[in-house]
């Protein structure tokens, strides 16, 4: 029988030719205690390069990766059921985040189309011995100085008319037997105001330019004004008495969200206020605006007002979409992020389970490998990979069906699905230190069991 | 200088109830590269313990282990385990083949820990030593598709591939017949004689025992050479002492 070429040799003669200088400098270096070893240039004739090679691991990731691929390979039921825990965390990670970004997409889409088009201008308010006062005021051709902005698409204007407690009704006799109740809200209002707030005419019409200009003595009801006044229709044309003088009802608003308090309030034009009531000043301008045009919008509307003045006006402007899609996606994410955090430590959890129980299993396959060499290092780094592949699978597996739900969700209702693909990678790898995570204490404790212990297949 | 070399070595252990069992009782054992020593012994004399200690699995009590004028006990757990992985071979009485991998796997397993050619040529060795011992066609074959005498073989090649200094073998041929057994014992004696490695063999029959150079008994911990049979008397087993009967 021959002997295999290339083994290590200690008996010349038995292997004729496989001897080379390395393997004999080897031979050298393993025989000599290890403080001798250790010691700078001891050895005479082997090179440090030589000892730097010897003392080496050879057993390397590809290797380890081998084993684990086929530690995990072996029990293909097990490792289903094992991996279902980080496919759930990972695929509720992966929907989560990707259903928050699209749902976000989707909401910032409305945001724009209704917060983000809006922009209030009021005067600045200084603190006074008598309260809060105004510093500074808006013109009455606010609606032809706002509107030249650009980006700028309707401008309306409203003022609250003093009518200093008089009556408002729809009867001119004064009914004593009736409980006297507080009237509504007089307001006035420029001709564009509705368009700007994007209110809703229910019944006849909103007034105009030349009702404005005429100082026509016509009234607007809100929804709910129009109940307490018992007005229904405008037809027949139908007055409102405001400190005794009638004003007829043009028309009645509903659905004005942007000022609900409209809806009981009567509105009047703002020049038959002006004449009528003797009011002295506007107290806000709502403009609407092309989505994006908010930060021209807020920085020129004080010069338009109040050229010599432009820090007495103030306009607030809709925050940029971005931040508004972020401030939603915040909200939404943290919620579901907690639930897959949950998902995963779960998921973890059963890796460590598993692998745990693979350990107490595979107690005799340690020993022997223990007894064929493997250090405590060799069976941590072994456990470890093991766990690691299973995380990666989940993880991998858990993405991938993530994605696809994502998807999947965004067909059914018509949306755009938005999903950081890095993100996705992320996840996957996530899986991956799930597994490390969650393999480390068997791993240690395989490590830890004694190799006798181990050979009987005991815990130790 | 003797390749290893027991002094008067003890191994106890603590029992639940607090005493000590004293497993091994002042083993002194000296043996040389290339000898052929067998320990005979009934179940629970403490075989597998010395056994342990011998292959660096366990660390005795007191006493001292000597291997190659290294005295055992000054290495690290690190540095014992790579000894054991260099220097020695096992044989188990249950083969212990790793489940799920091939002859060829199993075999080569013992170079996955090794360094430098023989690490890279794994493989190769693995297919060469199970060539040598008789399964060069069967080296993809499962441990569950061989026989027992197959299974001990590939365990054998296994135990051999490192070209270890000591060959321990736990009762090798327990878990076969009897021709089987002869035919791995034999297997085992030859190639051990051909890499000039020690061979210890622990067991409790008494016609593997005779195969060896040097024969001791081990009985209540107690290691003490056995009486060599007079010429034309085999030994047997007489309660729990080998003795030599006449034909």
């Amino acid at each position: 029988m021959s002997a295999p070429a290339g083994q290590r040799t200690r008996r010349p003669g038995l292997l004729p030719g496989t001897r080379t200088a390395l393997g004999r400098a080897a031979g050298r270096l393993r025989r000599l205690p290890r403080s001798v070893r250790a010691a700078p240039g001891a050895v005479r004739g082997v090179p440090a390069s030589v000892r730097a090679a010897l003392s080496g691991d050879r057993f390397g990731p590809r290797d380890l990766l081998a084993e684990a691929a086929h530690g995990v390979g072996s029990r293909p039921g097990r490792l289903l059921l094992t991996i279902i825990g980080t496919v759930l965390g990972i695929g509720s990670l992966v929907v989560t985040l990707g259903l928050a970004q699209t749902a976000a997409g989707q909401i910032a889409q409305q945001f724009d189309a209704a917060a983000s088009t809006r922009v209030v201008v009021e005067p600045s308010t200084s603190r006074g011995q008598g309260g809060e006062r105004a510093t500074g005021r808006i013109p009455w051709d606010v609606e032809d100085r706002l509107g030249r902005i650009a980006g700028v698409d309707q401008v309306g204007a409203l003022g609250a008319v003093d009518i200093g407690g008089a009556r408002v009704a729809t009867v001119l006799v004064n009914d004593p037997s009736v409980t006297p109740t507080t009237p509504p809200a007089v307001v006035a209002a420029t001709p564009g105001l509705l368009d700007a707030l994007s209110g809703r005419v229910v019944t006849g019409r909103w007034f105009d330019a030349g009702h404005d200009a005429r100082a026509d003595r016509v009234v607007v009801l809100g929804a709910r004004a129009a109940t307490r006044l018992g007005i229904h229709r405008v037809d027949r044309q139908p007055a409102v008495l405001i400190d005794e003088r009638p004003y007829t009802v043009i028309g009645i608003v509903d659905d004005v969200a942007r000022r609900s308090d409209l809806l009981d309030a009567v509105v009047l034009p703002l020049g038959t206020a002006r004449a009528d009531f003797r009011v002295a000043s506007l107290e806000q301008a709502h403009v609407r605006i092309a989505v994006g045009a908010g930060p021209v919008v807020g920085e020129q509307a004080p010069l338009a007002l109040a050229p010599n003045a432009p820090e007495t006006i103030q306009a607030q402007v809709p925050p940029p979409p971005s931040a508004v899609r972020e401030g939603v996606q915040g909200d939404v994410n943290a919620i579901f992020l907690a639930l897959a955090a949950v998902a995963l430590l779960v998921g973890g959890l059963g890796i460590a389970n598993v692998t745990l129980l693979s350990v107490r299993e595979r107690m005799g396959e340690i020993g022997l490998r223990r007894a064929l060499g493997a250090t405590t290092r060799h069976i941590v780094q072994q456990f470890l990979a093991e766990s690691a592949v299973i995380g990666l699978l989940g993880g991998l597996i858990g993405a991938a069906l993530g994605v696809g739900v994502v998807v999947a969700v965004s067909v059914a209702r018509a949306w755009t699905p938005i999903l950081d693909t890095g993100l996705v990678v992320v996840c996957a790898l996530l899986g991956l230190v799930t597994g490390l995570l969650a393999g480390a204490y068997p791993a240690l404790r395989a490590a830890r069991t004694e190799p006798i212990a181990a050979l009987r297949g005991t815990p130790g | 200088m003797a390749l290893l070399e027991l002094t008067d070595v003890t191994r106890s252990v603590r029992l639940p109830d607090d005493r000590m069992l004293h497993v091994l009782r002042g083993v002194t054992l000296t043996v040389d590269a290339g000898e052929h020593v067998s320990v005979v012994g009934r179940s629970g004399t403490g075989k597998s313990t010395l056994l342990n200690i011998l292959g660096l699995l366990d660390a005795p009590t007191t006493g001292s282990y000597v291997l190659d004028g290294i005295p055992i006990g000054r290495l690290s757990a690190r540095a014992r385990s790579r000894r054991r992985g260099e220097d020695f071979g096992f044989v188990f009485q249950q083969f212990n083949l790793l489940p799920g991998r091939t002859a060829l796997e199993n075999v080569a397993a013992p170079l996955m820990y090794a360094r430098g050619r023989a690490f890279w040529r794994r493989m190769r060795l693995a297919e060469e030593m199970l060539g040598r011992v008789g399964l060069g066609d069967r080296v993809d074959t499962m441990p569950d598709k061989l026989s027992g005498g197959e299974q001990q073989r590939v365990a054998i090649a296994r135990a051999l591939v490192r070209r270890p200094r000591v060959i321990l073998a736990d009762e090798p041929t327990g878990a076969l017949d009897v021709e089987t057994g002869a035919e791995v014992m034999g297997l085992l004696d030859d190639i051990a004689a051909q890499t000039d490695a020690a061979l210890i063999a622990i067991t409790h029959d008494l016609s593997v025992a005779a195969r060896a150079q040097r024969r001791y008994r081990l009985a209540d911990g107690v290691l003490t050479p056995l009486v060599e049979a007079p010429v034309g008397h085999r030994t047997e087993w007489v309660g729990d002492v080998p003795t030599a009967v006449a034909p």
